[in-house]
């Protein structure tokens, strides 16, 4: 891209932190290459440096230096601006190698990486540079998290900044979608899958969405500071307790192959050799017929239910629907 | 991170990594051009427009200066002055965030617990207020049950001892017992994996610590061979290889999550809400219990032959209760 943006933003920074005053905009217009004469097109062009130093997370200050004066500056404070010293332990240094590497989506490990080149600039030589990816074969642990789901970047901005959003979303067994919109107050992965939970303003409750069925894009609805995460809300339990398995309150008599059906066998109470050869009779627990059932389906002929008929009916459905 | 690759770079990245850049060099006193290239993944030649940049920065007024001042004769780099940037800049909400919230998630799998939570506290304490947003992202590991799996196998990791287990294959629905040399911890979508050297099936195998019914620590040295080669995580745990089958199935409403919970090849709308997947595998055993399970709600279309054993095992079953 623009080599000489890239010097003009890179002057403005060293121009602003090296001042104790607020500088105004003429007086960063003096001082930094690049800028063009007319004053309009000067304007619109200051403007979109500012905030792209500002995406970069540079405390951009604005301010007067008296009362007296009309026109605000800006300024870079030092101890706003520098990273607080930091000095890490060999094994530290290693998990933070391993930490670094963790996410792998683009936008998170972009962030995660510029995190470890902002740490390694800050730290003694010899301290973090062995941790590069060369070392990758010598730990003994790789964690990965990826968030393939399109939702997970503006959800995760909406978080970040605190904005309301709309999504469309299909809820389980439908297919078609409905429009939500949400005060999303976190994100949370639970056995390998992102949920955002939040307060459903059309609902008027809190609720949790699974990220893979969010279709279409995430708008934001509501500039940044606009939703305010109730302190007693735990997004955690919010989404565990969605997300929860069932008692297993039923009580079912089956006959197993004996060689045969080992899943099965995992939540059996009793198991007793059937009259007929080559079978078992197992007593098992489970939570819910229709679930269950289509679990017992799929052993297909190594497993016939005894009991209860609700279950034995809903088997032989299943079974009869895969030749329909 | 790739290196060497000429890539764009937008002129705010290449700004974010000039402002680490130099302090990375002050810091060191001196670094040779490979070195900083290694680092920041990137090529010498751009390493080298960077620094140029840099060294060309200049300010007119009040009196005009150059405020950095740098050298890589011979390969080595020194910055000489470098005014205000000497030192990094501070973490952004998204980047103390990346590192929090997996590092939250490390403290949850038993490795050298101490370590994390050690850099947890440094890393919130240097990012301050960016640390913030972090708290609200939080990753769920597996039971409490995996979590004890995980910490024999730690151990194991960490003595170099064999270990024995007894695993569940889910697919084939048969329990086998097996000796395997530990080599790594994965954690990947929440799942916990050992990955290890099998002695029984002589090769590297992945077993999904949810689904290992009993695990003991031998007290045997592990032996990894020299040609056993860790999977590469970033290209995905389960890779399709040439010799897959391939497997088209079309789903109903009702079973759209099949898409969530197994990568397909692709997926497309077929028309009232049902899917049609394309899948590839080595095993087509699980399919057919999928098959099975969502009966009229799914349809093998191909392979014929799995079309086929799919209603031959239902027919069999119905024969059991006429």
């Amino acid at each position: 891209m623009s080599k000489r943006r890239t010097e003009r933003l890179l002057s403005i920074v060293v121009l602003l932190l090296s001042s104790r005053r607020y500088l105004t905009a003429e007086e960063i217009r003096a001082a930094v290459s690049g800028y063009p004469d007319e004053h309009e097109a000067f304007k619109r062009m200051f403007e979109r440096d500012k905030e792209e130093l500002r995406e970069l997370g540079i405390p951009l200050e604005t301010g007067v230096n008296n009362a007296l004066d009309e026109e605000p500056g800006y300024r870079i404070k030092k101890q706003d601006y520098e990273l607080p010293e930091i000095r890490l332990e060999a094994d530290e240094a290693a998990v933070l190698g391993i930490a670094s590497r963790v996410w792998q989506s683009a936008s998170l490990a972009g962030a995660a990486a510029g995190a470890l080149l902002k740490l390694k600039a800050a730290a003694p030589p010899g301290a973090l540079d062995a941790d590069g990816d060369d070392d990758k074969q010598s730990r003994g642990i790789e964690p990965r998290l990826s968030t393939q789901e399109p939702a997970f970047g503006p959800l995760w901005e909406a978080v970040r900044d605190h904005r309301p959003v709309t999504f469309d979303h299909i809820a389980g067994g439908r297919s078609t979608a409905t429009r939500r919109q949400l005060e999303p107050w976190g994100l949370v992965n639970s056995k390998g899958r992102w949920y955002v939970a939040g307060y459903d303003r059309a609902r008027n409750a809190p609720r949790v969405f699974r990220l893979s069925r969010i279709t279409g894009p995430v708008k934001m609805a509501g500039p940044a500071g606009s939703v305010t995460v109730p302190p007693d809300a735990d997004v955690r339990e919010l989404v565990t307790s969605w997300d929860v398995s069932p008692v297993r309150d039923h009580v079912a008599v089956l006959k197993v192959r004996t060689d045969a059906g080992v899943g099965l066998r995992r939540w059996a109470s009793e198991v007793t050799p059937d009259e007929t050869q080559g079978w078992d009779r197992v007593t098992v627990s489970f939570a819910d017929v229709p679930w269950y059932a289509d679990h017992l389906a799929s052993f297909g002929p190594d497993v016939m239910v005894l009991e209860p008929p609700d279950l034995r009916e809903a088997v032989i459905r299943r079974l009869k629907g895969v030749l329909a | 991170m790739s290196t060497n690759q000429p890539r764009m770079v937008t002129s705010a990245e290449r700004l974010r990594r000039l402002l680490a850049l130099v302090p990375y060099v002050v810091s060191r006193k001196v670094v040779s051009l490979s070195d900083a290239a290694a680092a920041f993944g990137m090529s010498e030649r751009e390493l080298i427009d960077d620094l140029n940049l840099a060294w060309c920065v200049e300010l007119k007024a009040p009196e005009p200066y150059c405020p950095i001042d740098l050298s890589y004769e011979g390969g080595e780099i020194m910055v000489s002055q470098a005014e205000s940037i000497a030192r990094p800049l501070r973490l952004a909400a998204d980047e103390a965030s990346a590192l929090l919230v997996a590092l939250r998630m490390l403290a949850e799998v038993p490795a050298d617990g101490s370590a994390v939570g050690r850099l947890i506290a440094k890393i919130e304490g240097a990012a301050g207020a960016s640390a913030a947003a972090s708290s609200q992202v939080m990753i769920e590991v597996d039971s409490q049950n995996v979590r004890g799996l995980a910490a024999k196998v730690s151990t194991a990791l960490g003595a170099g001892k064999r270990l024995h287990l007894r695993h569940y294959a889910h697919g084939r629905d048969e329990v086998t017992e097996r000796d395997v040399d530990p080599m790594r911890l994965l954690v990947v979508e929440g799942r916990t994996y050992l990955e290890g050297w099998c002695r029984r099936a002589e090769g590297v195998r992945l077993f999904r610590l949810d689904r290992v019914l009993d695990l003991e620590v031998l007290d045997v040295p592990a032996e990894v061979p020299a040609e056993a080669e860790q999977r590469d995580v970033d290209a995905g745990l389960f890779r399709a290889s040439e010799s897959d089958v391939r497997v088209e199935l079309e789903l109903a409403a009702d079973a759209r999550w099949v898409t969530e919970y197994w990568p397909c090849e692709s997926v497309t709308e077929a028309g009232e809400g049902r899917l049609r997947a394309v899948l590839r595998t080595p095993d087509t055993n699980w399919v057919r219990r999928l098959a099975l399970r969502l009966g009229e709600d799914a349809r093998v279309l191909a392979p014929a032959a799995l079309a086929e054993e799919v209603r031959a095992a239902a027919a069999d079953a119905l024969a059991l209760y006429t």
